[in-house]
Formats: structure tokens, C-alpha cells, sequence
């Protein structure tokens, strides 16, 4: 069922709203069985290349492209459909239902049981369903060691397992891109360390391309295989974790270049455009 | 005591009742609604069939308000079609009854998927009035299309027959009613099991990150109107059949209050709460009559003195439950449980 991983392009991205351009033609690529990182200062745009690539966001200017098909005017729901599954920075789990029943409904779009046969539960929607609930069961919640909270509500549960869990419906997507915005946000080391081993594994195991939106600058160092600065809403370095991490223009993004006149100028730019 | 609930399959667990005591309950309640005709007199028989319908609608209000979260004004202008679909196809073309309940379903269902347009626009409260408006509408149709509705002097209707047996007593009819409750109340209870009831949680509960997970919002709200409004069809239509007259205030704009309140009582986005919700509001003005009745004996006049009381302990009680008990009936059926669960130990 699952088509194996895919490249995913975005070419010169550019999202206005108003006159605050968030976006400001951004480009990069995602290789098939990778995990990229996009990192940068807060406000940068991280979360609105990630608006785009699901199909929240309309761009103003540029294209979001998925193994080499144009995806930029696609509506969500069939971009999900196509592949992309996204986790979210503050968590979207559905809070009336169980854990199983947050990652079974990881995989509604790729489920046919129709009104009648769901009505009679019979044939077809049982069947479908007692494979999904083995399936979810065997290769997700074992994997993601969460057997022991299958049946609570994900209300009780901790902001590290709720991260998890919403980790665990992603992969029931059958993602072949896996959008994670701040996997590891407000998380303690072990919780971390636990988030970062499911990551690889995700990648080892599932071969899914892995793009993520992450502060935690030892997590990114430690596990992506490029990374992609942003600032302003620019694309301002890409490589590499080691050349990013060398690279001047990235740490005067974070820290500033300690010269007064750059940051006039600076400021003189924004106020012109 | 429970200990645990060792199952040993996944279709096992996934099944509708997976302990023993729910399944011995279950039995006691189905031998109960085989035996009710049997016991139950003639106007308790009455009762059990108005409940019926009202569990039936409430089922359908339940799927769309309690489940999806569209909060909706109009189930009891839905009823009103199902009625007057069965109302009619009796009177001019005399098809069999079955038939006339279903059309009387698959019509409100038509109606309601229009009724749900708004709602891909609208949500909460803003989408209850246009369900206001849209029975106010449909409400102006029964009084003037005089031709299919017979305007307000109402529609009589002869009485359902099966192989010559006329269905006009509550014994006879009881046996119309309870099928179709039982039956629309388990498929309701199987969607939940299946990708659609999934879906409609997932709406209510979040509807940006549904769209992410490829559900789309338009379909299934509208989905969920039709459903709510089939299940108010077939309602209506059973309703004709056990009241024989249909006129454009049988369904008053109250009745959607009614079954909006039955679910809040009984326990939003929960099957049983549809069920106690609908019961415990037909059944409790009759209590409370009773026992009036019952203190008459002992105070003159109480019929008098304690009937406008009666409406007042009413309200009371709905008002205490909403703040005592804000998650309905079920909760206290689920303490229940969950106290027998580790009965005799404490918690």
C-alpha cells in the first residue's frame, strides 16, 4: 500500500499576508529517506513553510512539488491522501477519544467502508477495521511503545506521550513525508532522547522522509541529514548540520553580528519593502 | 470484581459488549422488551411507543449534535416530514407501510442535507438559527401547501396494516416501533465502531486537524444532517402511524428543545445517553402524574394543587442534572460500573 518515501521541493515560496511577507521566495528540498531540518530564529517562517507544504497556507508566489508532481493548489485533504502527514507544534490530538482511536483515524483516507456497511458494521467494514485494529496494534503502538495507554483518553495523558501519540497517528497515515513542527517542544531530556530514537527508527524502519521544525539545536545537530536556516522569512543557509552550524550568516541570525550599522541597515531594509 | 478483560483476538476486543455483565444485562433489557406487550397495560404500552420514537430521534440528534458537534434546531421539523411523507404517500397512494417509513427517512435525510449547507460556514450557536430558520420554513410549508399537507385542519391516516391486520392498538403497534428503535439504535452504535463515526468525533473534537488527516469537513457534516435526518424521518413516520393525524403542530418548535435537552441530559456523544436522555423525558412528567395521583388520595384536590407543580419539579430536575451532573445519565450509569469493577474494594 505504502509507495516508499518521496522527495518533496519547495521552489521560491513566497506568503504575504497583508504587507508582513512571511515568506519570502523560500527553497529547498526534502531527499526521498532523508530527515531535514528547518531551523531559525522565532517569527523566522518555520511554521508557515509547513502551512504551505499541507495546504493550509495558499503561497502568493512559488510551488510546493511531491516527487515530482505540483502540489501547490491541492486541498488538504487530498494532500494527505497523496502521502503527507504533519504532526502539529501544539498538539491537535482529539480529546474525546482514545489513543487507538487517534491513530486509527490516522488512516480514515485510505478506508473505503461506506454509510450502509458501517451501519450493519458488516463485511466489508468489519473486516477493514479488524486489519486496521491489528495492524495499528502490531507495527505502530508496539513500535512506539504506548501499549500500556491504548484504551485511555488522550486528555490524561502527559505532553510527552501526547506528543508521541500524535507521532503514532502520522504513521498511520502511511506517510511518505513526515512533517513533525517541534517534535520535542517543552519535553524533558528523556523524553527527548525517547523522541529522537523514535525519529531514526521512523526513518531506519519506514524509509519515510522526515522534514521537521525544531528549537532544540542538539537534536538537530545530532540526527538530521541537512538543514535549512531560515530568517525573515530567507532561506539564508542550507548543508549540512556541520556547514550550517559554521556558517557566520546563521549564528548572526541567532545572536546578531554585534555591529550596530548592520542592524540600522538592516532595519532601513524592512522599513522600505 | 473485574480483574482484567483478557482478550484473546482483536475482533473480540472490538466488539460492541466485551464483558460478561454487559452481555447479562443486555439479555435482562431485550428479554424485558419482548416481554413488555405481554405486562405492561394499555397506556404504559402508549408510553413505551412514544419513548421509542423519542429514542429513535434523539439517536439521530445525538449522532449530529452530540457527535459532529452541529448544534441543530430543527430535528423536530424533520419528524414533521417523515410524518407528513407517510401522511401522504397513505392517503393518495396506499403504498405498504414500511415503504412510506422509509421514504419518510430518505426524504427528511434530503431535506437535511440542504439544511446542512450552512454549516460548512457556520458553526455553534449561529448554525442553531439557521436550523431555527429552516424549520420556521418548513413549518410555513405544512400550513400552505394545503394539497400534500391538508394546511391546518391536518392529515388523518388510515392505520398500518400487515397481511390484513390492521396495526391500530399499542400492543400491535409496539411491535411496529421496537424493531425499528433497536435497529437504528445498533447501527448507530456500529458507525461508531467503523472510519465514519471516527470521522465525526474527529470534526467536533478538531475540525482543522481532521482536514490534515484527509476527512473532508463539507461531506461528512453533511453526512452527518442526512443521518440525524433520516433517523427524525422514520421517527415522524412511526409517529403517524401511532397518532394517525398529522397536523403542522404536532411537531412544535418546542420538540426540538425537547430532544436537544434529552441528549444533554442523557449524555452527549454517547448511544446510551441518546436512549436515557429520550426515555427519562417522556417518562418523568408520567412519573411525577403518578404520583400526584398517588398524594390525591391522601390530599383533595391535589390533582388541581399539584399539576403546575408537577412542570416545575420538571424543570428543576433538568436544571439539576445539567449542574450536577453536566456529563448526563451516562455518567452515573459509567460510576456505577466503575464502582462494581472493584467492588468490594474501595477505590
Amino acid at each position: 500500500m505504502s509507495k516508499g518515501p518521496a522527495r518533496l521541493d519547495v521552489q521560491g515560496v513566497t506568503l504575504t499576508f497583508g504587507g508582513v511577507r512571511a515568506l519570502n521566495d523560500a527553497s529547498f528540498t526534502a531527499e526521498a529517506g532523508s530527515i531535514t531540518a528547518v531551523i531559525g530564529p522565532n517569527g523566522a517562517g518555520k511554521t508557515s513553510v509547513f502551512n504551505c507544504i499541507t495546504g493550509f497556507y495558499r503561497p502568493t508566489a512559488g510551488r510546493i512539488v511531491l516527487d515530482g508532481e505540483d502540489i501547490t493548489k491541492v486541498r488538504p485533504p487530498a494532500r494527505a491522501a497523496r502521502g503527507l502527514a504533519r504532526s502539529f507544534q501544539n498538539i491537535a490530538l482529539f480529546h474525546g477519544m482514545t489513543v487507538l482511536d487517534n491513530i486509527k483515524l490516522g488512516r480514515h483516507a485510505y478506508m473505503k467502508t461506506n454509510l450502509l456497511q458501517a451501519f450493519f458494521y458488516a463485511g466489508p467494514a468489519k473486516r477493514e477495521e479488524e486489519a486496521l485494529r491489528r495492524e495499528v496494534e502490531e507495527r505502530i503502538i508496539d513500535f512506539l511503545e504506548i501499549d500500556h495507554i491504548r484504551n485511555k483518553s488522550v486528555s490524561v495523558l502527559s505532553y510527552g506521550l501526547q506528543k508521541r501519540v500524535e507521532l503514532a497517528r502520522a504513521l498511520a497515515m502511511q506517510p511518505r513525508v513526515l512533517l513533525l513542527d517541534e517534535p520535542v517542544a517543552g519535553m524533558n531530556r528523556e523524553e527527548t532522547e525517547d523522541m529522537a530514537r523514535f525519529i531514526l527508527d521512523v526513518k531506519e524502519e519506514w524509509g519515510t522522509t522526515i522534514v521537521m521544525v525544531e528549537h532544540d539545536m542538539g537534536l538537530v545537530m545530532d540526527i538530521s541529514d541537512h538543514v535549512t536556516v531560515l530568517n525573515f522569512g530567507e532561506v539564508i543557509a542550507s548543508g549540512t548540520p556541520k556547514t550550517v552550524q559554521n556558517d557566520p550568516r546563521v549564528a548572526e541570525a541567532y545572536l546578531g553580528s554585534g555591529d550596530p550599522q548592520a542592524l540600522v541597515k538592516r532595519i532601513e531594509r524592512e522599513m522600505a519593502s | 470484581m473485574i480483574i482484567g478483560t483478557a482478550k484473546e483476538s482483536y475482533p473480540a476486543d472490538e466488539a460492541l459488549l466485551t464483558t460478561a455483565p454487559q452481555r447479562v444485562w443486555m439479555t435482562i433489557f431485550v428479554i424485558a422488551l419482548i416481554a413488555a406487550p405481554f405486562v405492561l397495560s394499555n397506556y404504559w404500552l402508549y408510553l413505551a411507543c412514544l419513548a421509542m420514537i423519542n429514542v429513535i430521534s434523539a439517536t439521530g440528534l445525538n449522532v449530529l449534535t452530540g457527535y459532529t458537534g452541529q448544534v441543530s434546531l430543527g430535528q423536530a421539523a424533520f419528524m414533521a416530514v417523515g410524518a407528513y411523507t407517510v401522511a401522504y404517500l397513505e392517503r393518495s397512494l396506499g403504498t405498504p407501510f414500511l415503504l412510506n417509513i422509509l421514504a419518510g427517512g430518505v426524504i427528511a435525510a434530503a431535506i437535511g442535507l440542504v439544511v446542512g449547507l450552512p454549516s460548512l460556514r457556520v458553526k455553534g450557536l449561529y448554525l442553531a438559527i439557521a436550523t431555527i430558520a429552516a424549520s420556521f420554513i418548513l413549518h410555513f410549508v405544512f400550513v400552505n401547501w394545503t394539497a400534500v399537507t391538508n394546511g391546518n385542519s391536518g392529515a388523518t391516516l388510515a392505520p398500518a396494516t400487515v397481511f390484513g391486520i390492521e396495526l391500530a392498538t399499542y400492543d400491535r403497534l409496539y411491535w411496529l416501533i421496537m424493531p425499528f428503535a433497536v435497529l437504528l439504535v445498533w447501527g448507530a452504535a456500529n458507525l461508531f465502531r467503523t472510519r465514519i463515526g471516527r470521522a465525526f468525533i474527529a470534526i467536533r473534537d478538531r475540525d482543522i486537524s481532521a482536514e490534515v488527516l484527509g476527512i473532508p469537513l463539507l461531506r461528512y457534516k453533511l453526512m452527518s444532517f442526512a443521518i440525524a435526518s433520516f433517523y427524525a424521518g422514520i421517527a415522524g413516520g412511526l409517529w403517524a402511524y401511532l397518532f394517525r393525524v398529522v397536523t403542522p403542530e404536532s411537531f412544535p418548535f418546542l420538540t426540538s428543545i425537547f430532544l436537544l435537552a434529552a441528549i444533554i441530559v442523557g449524555g452527549m456523544g454517547t448511544i446510551l445517553g441518546g436512549i436515557l436522555g429520550a426515555v427519562f423525558m417522556t417518562l418523568t412528567p408520567e412519573l411525577l402524574r403518578v404520583v400526584v395521583d398517588l398524594a390525591s388520595v391522601f390530599v383533595p384536590d391535589a390533582a388541581t394543587l399539584l399539576s403546575p407543580v408537577r412542570t416545575i419539579v420538571f424543570g428543576a430536575l433538568i436544571v439539576g442534572f445539567l449542574i450536577l451532573e453536566p456529563r448526563g445519565l451516562t455518567e452515573i450509569v459509567d460510576r456505577i460500573r466503575r464502582f462494581f469493577r472493584l467492588w468490594p474494594f474501595r477505590t
